[in-house]
């Protein structure tokens, strides 16, 4: 009864040894240069692919993704610094390439909006506090409080 | 009035939310428009001696449209384009983008050609220059070489009547 999944596993061992046997390799770098490589992903983690948007140009299949890189490529062994090769993107296709917009004026409100609610909300918050301990602090009207002194007894 | 500042407020999100729900995410600004024209030469489909250079068409007021022969929409705007072209207002330039199996001379022959010439960029390198994200793309470009509008997408009756026809009455074609 028990004699044939003992057979099982011995086959089973028999079949899958000789292939963890070998020894892993590591990958060969599939580039002609890795370094250059490194900088195009590093790069190309902050830009946008025009085809799919929500892809970065360093993730993205697509064919106009496939060409960008070529170009960004042949830019770094050519000696261009990253800001020269984000220059050249954004003379094409405008700041939509990148995905952190640029500080300027048509991105004030992007920047800036946040703060801007932030100090809202603080002086929104700071008004209202000193206006409750400004009716906390009120001395307590002599007159309603002999009122109230009545009503409490009337109570009783 | 002070009960009602939430309120302004949340419609005043609501509002840009709305406008940005209806925004064409495809329709990318140029950062081209009212610069000049980028530069090239490219040899002419269907003959590699000839080429052709934006600079060829100074003084005129003219249409660079970008197109590819698998490309299903550009077949969708064919029929338009041919009527623009024999309505003679404003010559078209074709830009063949990457057409490797090449492929577009034979189609033009068979369906018929809106183009004054058909330049060919096998590597994309030329759409690159001009901001090219997928075909079609079609760019105004006035007497002096500047780019004066991008129409992303085929050209409809409608997009040519409402955009590009005011748009060239403006430029004098």
């Amino acid at each position: 009864m028990s004699r044939f999944p003992t057979l099982a596993l011995a086959l089973l061992l028999a079949v899958t040894l000789p292939v963890t046997a070998e020894t892993p390799k590591e990958a060969a770098p599939n580039a002609e240069n890795p370094e250059i490589e490194q900088r195009l992903v590093r790069l190309g983690e902050d830009l946008r692919c025009l085809v799919c948007q929500n892809e970065s140009l360093a993730g993205s299949k697509a064919e106009l993704a496939e060409d960008l890189r070529r170009e960004i490529r042949q830019q770094m062994k050519a000696g261009k610094s990253d800001a020269e090769v984000i220059d050249y993107l954004t003379a094409r296709y405008g700041d939509f390439v990148l995905y952190r917009p640029p500080f300027k004026p048509v991105t004030y409100l992007l920047w800036l909006g946040p703060l801007v609610f932030l100090g809202g909300g603080g002086l929104a918050w700071y008004l209202t506090l000193r206006r409750r301990r400004a009716a906390a602090a009120e001395p307590p009207d002599a007159q309603k409080l002999a009122a109230a002194a009545r009503l409490l007894k009337e109570d009783q | 009035m002070k009960r009602w500042l939430p309120l302004v407020a949340f419609l005043v999100l609501v509002g840009f939310f709305a406008k940005g729900l209806f925004l064409n995410p495809r329709e990318v600004p140029s950062p081209l428009i009212d610069r000049p024209a980028p530069a090239f030469a490219l040899p002419l489909v269907g003959n590699d001696a000839a080429s052709f250079s934006p600079a060829d068409m100074r003084g005129k007021v003219w249409l660079l449209n970008v197109w590819a022969p698998w490309c299903v929409s550009c077949r969708q705007e064919h029929p338009v384009l041919m009527q623009i072209a024999q309505g003679g207002r404003v010559p078209i330039v074709g830009l063949n983008w990457k057409d490797r199996d090449r492929e577009s001379a034979m189609l033009l022959a068979r369906a018929g050609s809106p183009y004054l010439a058909v330049a060919e960029d096998l590597d994309g390198r030329v759409g690159i220059d001009y901001g090219v994200t997928g075909t079609p793309e079609t760019y105004v470009i006035d007497r002096e070489g500047i780019v004066r509008m991008k129409h992303i997408g085929p050209i409809s009756p409608d997009v040519w009547k409402e955009k590009l026809e005011p748009k060239l009455k403006e430029l004098g074609a």
